[in-house]
């Protein structure tokens, strides 16, 4: 079975006292879940094990559940951010134009899935709706930065770019 | 007294107490309405809405199981509306459904396949994708194929709710729903303790024991290996359902002489070490009491719930009672004295404990549980798993003549017989305890342990003293009980928990009986019914008297926490948190 968190969790400790004070807020209060997941993605940026963990324990609910709420709304992540954010447009125009065959090269360029961050954490890929900028389709953003009429090749040329950036 | 609505139901006039659901007022008319999500005592969403029905002068159908009858109500369980409405429901849930019948295990005992057949269904009206999940075999005791899933999330409230244990739920949403343990990592990761609960739940073939059948036809056809089978308390009361007979049927003599049918094999009681386990057990809770070890103690016998305390409360674990169950007690006695007397080599003997449970998969293979490398019980098989060998031997078992058990392990006591109903472990405790105490107490029957309620307290006077009893069953009451104890509120001196509600009669590796059954009658009491009878029909009514044990002890064991004793028939526990 596969889990859905790669890379290994670095959670401070002055973290875990924000959770915590958050989860004590919010224990007593019905329906304090969601407003406790939101800060917790706040705090950390995603949603590991180890935060749900301790979400569960503080406010006395099984893990089962608090994982049920996590999975349910797509407004929260399992997986961390990586440093520089891919996105790739599946809105209608972008589809049509093989927005598809983009993301999978990126994929393959990265080794991950959509929805994953690499190991290094240098890099997570998400799918998206549409940008608004249909008449650049197929348009994919590499940290809010928009780059249209992508190629699969244009697309993995980009991502290089940033690799290099970083050298 | 409840106020009492008077309504019709397909112009039949019925008249229930206020607060009744239309489902339930239906069985009044003489109607089922069809259900796949409710499950009584344990899951009421109104989610599937197969149980649809027209309230006159309403908008639009409600869901029976969770709607309330009001005065004056007219209601239609079978009009064109309802009939096309609950097609298209089990016509959808089919859309995504692996419909593999012929290999699934619950073949012919499925919920949705009796919907699809009651209601004309054409399975293919809606294609759907079906996704692909993969099997979870992460745990010894409990299989769970999403892929046979319907989401009705019987399960879920089992688990969460009855056994508060919450090891599965649902996951995401829309077509990606199901259901799962958290992050996916599979039962084994989780804080399940295979009580299998949740497969007696399922309507569908999506929970299953992890079967060990296999392992047993092979020793069986093994020239070198002599077998052993030995049957629970429970399992005479239960195995008559597999083979459509009346649930509360006892079927001892039928199951001796099937069992017997399937190959050159023995046959054991395996209420005799029920038995033993008493004596072992009163004895210890005699030596805590005046050794001032921890009390209050809890029995041991129920797998379910030794791993339940190891998950959770391994602060406990000094109060557990050290005894084996009954299970391994009688493994350690066929590997030691049985073969030491019949000059057998314990590598050769092949012991299958026949189990209402499918948490003793997991407590045949613990470390605790081998004696140089042996182990006590080679495999534990369920009820069902025993059905299914002696169908696949072509055994007509209906027509069976009884056969007894096999010397020189047959006769056992009644008080080993009520082992198998929730209170049955602690009459039988009570039984000898009051009379090894005082010679002169006879008392036998105990009724306030009795019963299916969740938890029972009782105090009963012996030699002298007050003695303060509870029993709970299922791991929702254990939880209560415990919290109890723990903040001061409560104090007793010995405690039965089992993790099935009801006891054994009701586990989870019990024949599983479809909703139709189990939302109205009461299973678990009438199969209890079949163990308290044979008590009270039987002389031998306390366990210290059998005198097979007088003759274990005399022989072999010397006493009761003797050297050996302890060393065979105790064990330890360890923090699984
Ligand atoms: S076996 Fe028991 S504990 Fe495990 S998932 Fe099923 S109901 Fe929960
Ligand atoms: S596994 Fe069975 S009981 Fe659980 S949700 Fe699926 S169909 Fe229902
Ligand atoms: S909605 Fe009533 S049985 Fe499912």
């Amino acid at each position: 079975m596969a889990t859905e968190t790669k890379s290994t969790f670095r959670g401070t400790p002055k973290q875990e006292r924000e959770l915590k004070k958050v989860i004590e807020k919010y224990k007593k209060i019905p329906g304090g879940l969601m407003p406790v997941l939101q800060e917790a993605q706040a705090i950390y940026g995603y949603l590991p094990v180890e935060v749900q963990k301790i979400i569960a324990d503080g406010m006395g609910i099984h893990l089962s559940e608090v994982y049920g709420v996590a999975t349910f709304y797509s407004q929260f992540s399992l997986t961390p951010k990586g440093e520089h954010i891919i996105s790739v447009c599946l809105g209608t125009a972008c589809y049509v134009k093989g927005a598809d065959k983009i993301l999978e090269a990126i994929e393959e360029e990265l080794g991950i899935k959509s929805g994953e961050c690499t190991a290094d954490g240098m890099f997570s890929i998400e799918a998206c709706r549409c940008l608004g900028a249909c008449g650049l389709a197929p348009v994919m953003t590499v940290d809010g930065e928009v780059y249209g009429k992508c190629t699969p090749e244009s697309a993995v040329e980009i991502i290089r770019s940033y690799m290099d950036k970083e050298d | 007294m409840k106020k009492m609505i008077n309504l019709t139901i397909n112009n039949i006039p019925v008249c229930v107490p206020e607060g009744t659901t239309i489902l339930q007022a239906a069985k009044q008319a003489n109607i089922e309405i069809p259900s796949l999500c409710y499950l009584k005592d344990v899951n009421c969403i109104g989610s599937c809405r197969v149980c649809v029905v027209e309230v006159v002068g309403r908008r639009g159908l409600v869901a029976s199981c969770v709607y309330p009858v009001e005065e004056g109500m007219k209601v239609l369980t079978n009009t064109p509306a309802v009939r096309k409405s609950r097609k298209t429901t089990i016509e959808l849930i089919l859309s995504t459904h692996h419909k593999k019948c012929l290999s699934c295990v619950r073949g012919n005992n499925c919920e949705l396949q009796k919907l699809s057949y009651d209601y004309g269904i054409d399975e293919d009206r809606f294609k759907g994708e079906e996704p692909i999940y993969e099997i979870d075999k992460s745990t010894p005791c409990v299989v769970r194929d999403n892929n046979k899933c319907i989401n009705c999330l019987r399960c879920v409230a089992t688990c969460n709710n009855i056994q508060t244990i919450g090891a599965i739920g649902q996951i995401r949403r829309g077509f990606d729903v199901h259901i799962g343990s958290p992050f996916e990592t599979g039962l084994g990761t989780t804080d399940c303790v295979g009580c299998g609960q949740c497969i007696v739940a399922c309507p569908v073939g999506a929970l299953y024991e992890k079967s060990n059948i296999d392992e047993v036809w092979d020793a069986i056809s093994d020239p070198n290996k002599k077998v052993i089978f030995f049957t629970a308390p429970s399992i005479a009361a239960t195995l008559g359902e597999c083979f459509s007979m009346p649930v509360g049927t006892n079927v001892e003599g039928k199951m001796v002489t099937a069992i017997k049918m399937l190959g050159d094999v023995e046959v054991f009681n395996m209420n005799l070490t029920a038995d033993l386990t008493i004596v072992e057990e009163a004895n210890e809770l005699i030596q805590r009491v005046s050794t001032a070890k921890p009390l209050p103690m809890f029995t041991s016998c129920c797998p379910g719930w030794i791993q339940f305390v190891e998950h959770n409360y391994p602060e406990l674990i000094p109060n557990l009672s050290s005894c084996k169950s009954p299970q391994q007690m009688f493994g350690a006695v066929l590997k030691s004295y049985y073969c030491q007397k019949n000059n057998i080599d314990p590598k050769d003997l092949y012991v299958v404990s026949v189990i209402p449970c499918t948490a003793k998969k997991f407590e045949t293979a613990r470390d605790e549980m081998y004696n140089q490398g042996i182990a006590d019980v080679d495999v534990a098989i369920t009820t069902r798993e025993l059905s299914r060998m002696i169908k696949g031997a072509g055994i007509t078992f209906t027509s069976l003549p009884d056969t007894e058990f096999d010397s020189p392990f047959a006769l056992a006591s009644g008080a080993a017989a009520i082992f198998g109903a929730t209170g049955g472990v602690m009459e039988a405790a009570l039984r000898t305890a009051a009379n090894l105490l005082d010679g002169t107490n006879e008392k036998v029957e105990f009724m306030d342990v009795r019963g299916t309620s969740g938890i029972k307290e009782a105090t009963y006077r012996i030699n002298g003293t007050d003695v303060d009893v509870c029993v709970a069953s299922g791991l929702g009451n254990a939880r209560k009980v415990i919290e109890m104890i723990k903040s001061g509120q409560k104090k007793y001196l010995f405690v039965e928990i089992m993790a099935c509600p009801g006891g054994c009669v009701n586990g989870g590796g019990q024949p599983v009986q479809s909703d139709s059954v189990r939302n109205y009658t009461e299973l678990k009491a009438t199969r209890a019914g079949v163990l308290y009878n044979a008590d009270s029909e039987g002389e031998l009514r306390k366990s210290h008297e059998n005198p097979i044990i007088k003759t274990l002890y005399d022989e072999y064991f010397e006493a009761p926490g003797k050297a050996k004793a302890h060393a065979l028939l105790h064990t330890t526990y360890q923090s699984r948190k």
